[in-house]
């Protein structure tokens, strides 16, 4: 079996992967989403520190 | 050794603990996902009836499983801390929310595009694919309540209600293929055992594995922004290292 018989999966092709390509880029979104978060939430925790030692 | 297990259900503690463990299940997730559909698209033989179209099942299956189970464990932990007002239990199921949704849309994508080469139809309004279309609703349902109401612990308690009362829904998505006539098929893997070839069990077991790990580390990450925000006001926050510098 080749590398593009393997791909069109006998016809199904656009199925197969259409379901595994869109479950991989889900779980790639949310890990970025979920780091991005945590950058978020560190820089808010210290520009309210830096607010409270102005005051 | 006795452990101390209440000393974990401290935000202060348990986010330093979530930290530690995260790579712990991220990196076996991933190892597991590769070797899973290692085995799934190139051991398991061809299905006798769907041909190479049943290959989608090692997605789709372990995204199902994961939707229902992670809808039970938010409502269980959302319940604890209705019950309980424990801060950490409803820090969890905030923290669950996301990643049942992102499963429960997987298992319905991934359904839709099985379903139009077996079935001919993207979308059939059968009692299986309703019902699991109900569940992520209900995720929407539970994430937009707590977004919607400005105190924390008022947001807990209502949107603790509606898992609560959602989760009725699931144990009609598992029984639906028996208590109606569907056109999804019924379920191939029994309590009385199972007619699947044997790679093709194996695939789909660590695939399920891989998935509870992801869903174990995404949690874990995600509680710890949820615990920061929370917890901003405390002395402990404020003394940690990521916070200080």
């Amino acid at each position: 079996m080749n590398w593009g018989e393997f791909f069109a999966m006998k016809g199904y092709g656009f199925y197969v992967w259409g379901s595994y390509g869109v479950a991989l880029l889900i779980f790639v979104i949310e890990i970025a989403l979920v780091r991005h978060k945590r950058i978020i939430t560190l820089q808010q925790l210290r520009l309210l520190r830096d607010a409270e030692k102005e005051e | 050794m006795a452990i101390n297990w209440f000393k974990y259900s401290a935000p202060s503690t348990f986010y330093g603990l979530a930290g530690k463990l995260v790579p712990w299940f991220a990196w076996p997730s991933a190892i597991l996902f590769v070797i899973g559909l290692y085995i799934g698209f190139f051991v398991a033989p061809t299905d006798a009836v769907q041909g190479e179209a049943y290959r989608i099942i090692f997605i789709h299956v372990p995204a199902s499983i994961m939707s229902m189970f992670l809808y039970l464990i938010m409502a269980a932990y959302a319940a604890l801390g209705l019950i309980f007002n424990t801060r950490l239990s409803s820090m969890m199921a905030s923290a669950l929310a996301p990643t049942g949704a992102l499963f429960a849309f997987i298992s319905l994508w991934t359904g839709a595009l099985w379903g139009k080469p077996m079935w001919g139809a993207w979308w059939v309004w059968d009692a299986r694919l309703t019902s699991e279309l109900i569940l992520l609703f209900l995720y929407f349902g539970f994430i937009a309540l707590h977004a919607s109401i400005d105190d924390p612990r008022r947001a807990d308690r209502a949107s603790a209600l509606l898992a609560i009362l959602g989760s009725v829904n699931v144990p009609i998505i598992y029984f639906s293929v028996k208590w109606w006539n569907t056109l999804h098929q019924g379920s191939t893997v029994k309590f009385t055992g199972t007619s699947m070839h044997v790679a093709m069990q194996q695939a789909m077991f660590i695939t399920l594995v891989a998935c509870w790990m992801y869903a174990i580390a995404m949690t874990l990450a995600r509680v710890r922004s949820i615990i920061l925000e929370r917890e901003r006001n405390t002395q402990w926050v404020a003394e940690l290292p990521e916070v200080r510098s």
